[in-house]
């Protein structure tokens, strides 16, 4: 019976850190090229919800009904627009600043954030909008009285993240431009000595960062059905700390700490308390990073010459 | 007297108030080997920085005359939106640095590999779908990468992680990989810093069989001033940012003006 209960919670916590962490990535590897909090990204992520129900709205109105061609294309359409706003950022609001302070593309960063949000509020209304769930069902395990379940969509954010990260790392570990980012990542100014044109990399970072938080959110749209367009913070804040914690600059780093987040609340919220279970899991984060500065597999950053 | 690759033309290069080179002449000729030398705190690097596109000189130009046309450094990196450091490298100068610069955390062969942009097929998808074309150029590439490795005896240690090689080796590195971006001039900032004796005549020696061989031109700072007078055709002598002297081996070695500078004459006796 208790085990049914653990059952359920690994599943929800899994699920729920898979997001955090496909989220996380945009964050860190952008930190990582140009050591930078993009507190614009959680509302990157929430735009890529809206574009997601848009076009949902679109294949509807073709009238395609077959599910999996529907999921399929939404998430590869929601992934070249969200693209596109990254990019565009990046573009607009950061690049001119790259030679400025530090805390100059940061005050922009959370800018943008405002604007994004202010924008979907005025363009789509304040109210929060729902979607058909478009997958129903659940895989069960156990009793009748006493079962844990795995829904479908659980099992398809599941795939699809897992997917999701398998192509990026092999981008990073086995493609040319993933080489390059490596090399920028290292040291900006040594790459572009070498020919490798830094600011177009930086661009491709921001691409890859917003295409994997779209599929994070075209996956939770059609999970919880609802959004609104504030959800972009908690999420940013809870992707960020996943980053953090797994160790900002580190891909696998932020998979592992998105993980490791979900399952903690999900316990946490399993078995003592639901309305607490933020602030277990963030004192959890204090109490981490006391011991491990630079969070799980964070390196600490050698200052260079 | 053949034509000069690059010309340095009245270039001044001021940091706010501090004058670091002062109207400083010079041309680098394609096929040689030249020197840059000068008492610490001369200049010397800063120069080399406009020379590789890192910094725009404040005043005059550095003109790049290849086969395609002569190119302005300074031009090149202050370009409006696709400007950079890169257009230097691409421009055909490569270089490397006084302290060792590679990425320590890739592997020797990806170092040569990041090296390579004169590629098609750069993009994301390219590399996802791994298209044709995409591979003929990777093959290539691992090809040039190879090609430098066993010039540059570092063959063997091809997957190691760049930053575990021993010192020597890893100047020898950065030398490859600098290679690997086929510059028409290669700018070496003390190559034969830290090297012990026998390194630094492999290190000649391999000058000399990149300038021969493979039709380079070769600008170098360096103190070890027997290498200098054993491989340079030529040499330009910086003191305090301004060039005291600029002419062959035995010309400068007798100009009391180098001299008093390495030396420290007061100025009443060199005249």
């Amino acid at each position: 019976m208790d085990f049914y209960i653990l059952a359920q919670q690994l599943i929800n916590g899994i699920t729920l850190g898979t997001i955090y962490g496909l989220i996380a990535v945009g964050y860190t590897m952008v930190y990582g090229v140009i050591r930078m909090i993009n507190f614009a990204h959680g509302d990157v992520y929430m735009v890529s919800a809206y574009v997601a129900a848009i076009v949902l709205a679109v294949i509807s109105f073709f009238g395609i009904q077959s599910v999996p061609f529907a999921l399929i294309s939404i998430l590869i359409i929601t992934c070249f627009v969200t693209a596109v706003y990254g990019w565009a950022i990046e573009r607009v609001a950061y690049r001119p600043l790259r030679g400025s302070t530090k805390l100059a593309p940061l005050i922009s960063a959370i800018g943008i954030s405002l604007m994004l949000q202010s924008y979907v509020q005025i363009a789509q209304g304040a109210r929060d909008q729902g979607v058909p769930i478009l997958i129903q069902g659940a895989l069960r395990f156990g009793g009748e009285e006493h079962f844990a379940q795995i829904t479908y969509m659980q099992a398809i954010i599941l795939i699809a993240s897992l997917v999701a990260m398998g192509i990026l790392t092999y981008v990073i570990n086995h493609t040319r431009i993933g080489r390059q980012c490596r090399a920028t990542q290292q040291n900006r100014q040594i790459s572009a000595v070498l020919g490798v044109d830094t600011d177009r990399i930086i661009s491709t970072v921001f691409v890859i960062g917003a295409s994997t938080a779209a599929v994070g959110g075209t996956l939770v749209t059609f999970n919880y059905g609802s959004f609104n367009f504030f959800i972009g913070f908690v999420m940013g804040i809870k992707a960020f700390t996943a980053a953090v914690l797994g160790g900002i600059g580190s891909l696998p780093g932020a998979v592992l700490g998105g993980i490791l987040l979900g399952l903690t609340e999900a316990l946490f919220a399993g078995y003592v308390s639901t309305d607490y279970k933020d602030v277990f899991a963030f004192g959890l984060l204090i109490v981490l990073l006391f011991f491990r500065p630079y969070g799980l597999l964070g390196r600490p950053e050698i200052q260079k010459v | 007297m053949t034509a000069p690759l690059l010309e340095v033309n009245n270039v001044t290069m001021r940091f706010g108030g501090i004058v670091a080179n002062r109207n400083v002449n010079f041309c680098v000729e394609k096929g040689k080997i030249t020197a840059l030398i000068g008492p610490n705190g001369a200049g010397k690097t800063t120069m080399f920085n406009c020379i590789t596109g890192f910094y725009r000189a404040s005043e005059g130009n550095i003109l790049l005359h290849g086969e395609d046309g002569t190119q302005d450094i300074g031009g090149l990196i202050t370009r409006p939106i696709t400007g950079g450091s890169h257009l230097a490298t691409r421009a055909g100068i490569a270089r490397t640095f006084q302290n060792i610069r590679l990425f320590r955390e890739m592997s020797v062969v990806e170092n040569l590999l990041v090296a390579q942009h004169r590629q098609t097929a750069n993009n994301l998808l390219s590399g996802v779908f791994s298209t044709p074309t995409y591979r003929r150029a990777e093959r290539e590439a691992v090809d040039r990468a190879y090609y430098w490795l066993e010039r540059m005896h570092l063959a063997g240690d091809a997957n190691r992680l760049a930053g575990e090689l021993p010192y020597g080796r890893q100047r020898r590195l950065e030398i490859a990989r600098a290679m690997c971006t086929s510059p028409k001039l290669i700018c070496l900032d003390e190559p034969a810093a830290g090297l012990n004796p026998a390194e630094t005549r492999e290190l000649s020696e391999v000058l000399q069989i990149l300038r021969a061989d493979h039709d380079l031109t070769v600008l170098v700072i360096e103190h070890d001033m027997g290498l200098v007078m054993r491989i340079s055709n030529h040499i330009v002598v910086l003191d305090h940012g301004e060039v005291i002297s600029d002419g062959t081996p035995e010309h400068v070695a007798n100009d009391p003006a180098v001299i008093a500078a390495y030396l420290g004459v007061s100025e009443e006796e060199v005249q």
